[in-house]
């Protein structure tokens, strides 16, 4: 490991770090306006909507819109799995093996 | 001797077992893009100890991929530096928003613990943290839980990740499927529905036109704040009707 690489990495750690650490450290301890508990509470489910989205309906390079890919099409049951047991561990299964039947059809 | 319920929840085992127990689906999603970083950084003239070290230091996936990709390309300290922190600012909504839950984390521990701190460990702690029986302990443990997955299977990938198959059984699905189920765990009326479709909407569309990361973060705060408006004028009319 060079040095230019260990002091790289050492950069890239830090900045990463400092995001997550700062508003834990300063705001865990604090009492938050009733205006940003309410707007935090809407964080998670805005966060992971717009981590997913995108991977299920665009594709490709440049990216673009794509309806009927198995991303997609597999995503539907993989709701109504979770929506009707309620149960992590089944509809990660359930999505998983799905994805992998699509696949095989598919090609 | 059989312990009382308080006893047994503050039972290092227990708070370890289902830590450990928690962390399983990030596991087995980190297995396949552990592999995966590993195999690319090899290809890219990395060592399995380089590997392990950004890993450890970094614990980013994305930020990983694009550092690698960077260096290899003969990019320098400065660019790659700057190019993690822009990827990674998402994380600043995720700590706040965890922060909710941790008013009494010791604070030597809430530091080792926003170590963790990452898409998949919050989606997953902020579920839990909805219920009664998880904790910041179960939480920290969590997060190292799934940082020790994520260490092994870049190191897996770089020592040997051409050998594995890539796609069996449909693995590489499984942070998605993770991912749309806490989704609807989150659910809790209609206005979280709305919130959904629009951050997803908005992410859809600016990930079209922006690069990497910033679309998260951009629709995200987008959708909470049109949230809390929604919410507003919902409560205001309602105001109006009874008055």
């Amino acid at each position: 490991m060079s040095l230019e690489y260990v002091l790289t990495v050492v950069g890239m750690g830090v900045v990463t770090y400092i995001p997550r650490w700062f508003p834990l450290f300063f705001l865990s301890r604090r009492r938050l306006p009733h205006w940003l508990v309410e707007w935090l509470d809407f964080i998670p489910v805005s966060i992971l909507s717009a981590l997913v989205l995108p991977g299920l309906v665009t594709g490709g390079e440049p990216r673009h819109v794509v309806f009927f890919q198995p991303e997609l099409i597999v995503a539907v049951p993989t709701l109504l799995c979770a929506w009707k047991t309620r149960s992590l561990a089944g509809t990660v299964l359930c999505g998983m093996s799905l994805y992998w039947l699509v696949g095989k059809v598919m090609l | 001797m059989s312990q009382s319920p308080a006893l047994r929840h503050n039972n290092v085992i227990s708070i370890l077992k289902e830590g450990i127990a928690g962390g399983w689906p990030i596991c087995l999603g980190y297995f396949p893009i552990g592999i995966a970083f590993g195999v690319i950084a090899q290809k890219a003239g990395f060592t399995p100890v380089e590997v392990a070290f950004m890993s450890l230091v970094v614990f980013a996936g994305s930020a990983q991929f694009i550092g690698v990709s960077m260096l290899a390309a003969g990019a320098g300290i400065v660019p790659v530096v700057m190019t993690t922190f822009m990827v990674n600012l998402r994380h600043v909504l995720m700590s706040s928003s965890l922060s909710l839950h941790l008013g009494n984390m010791p604070r030597g521990w809430l530091s080792l613990f926003a170590y963790g701190v990452t898409d998949e460990s919050f989606a997953l702690n902020s579920v839990r943290f909805r219920g009664s029986s998880w904790d910041w302990r179960r939480a920290l443990v969590l997060n190292h839980t799934a940082n020790g997955a994520w260490i092994a299977s870049t190191v897996a990938g770089g020592v040997c990740g051409g050998f594995i198959p890539a796609g069996a059984f449909g693995i590489d699905y499984a942070l998605t499927a993770m991912f749309l189920c806490l989704i609807v765990f989150q659910v809790r009326g209609g206005l979280y529905v709305v919130i959904a479709f629009i951050s997803g909407g908005v992410a859809v569309v600016l990930s079209l036109i922006m690069p990497g990361n910033a679309p998260v973060i951009t629709a995200s705060m987008f959708a909470a704040t049109a949230g809390m408006i929604i919410k507003k004028m919902r409560s205001s009319r309602e105001g109006d009707a009874a008055s």
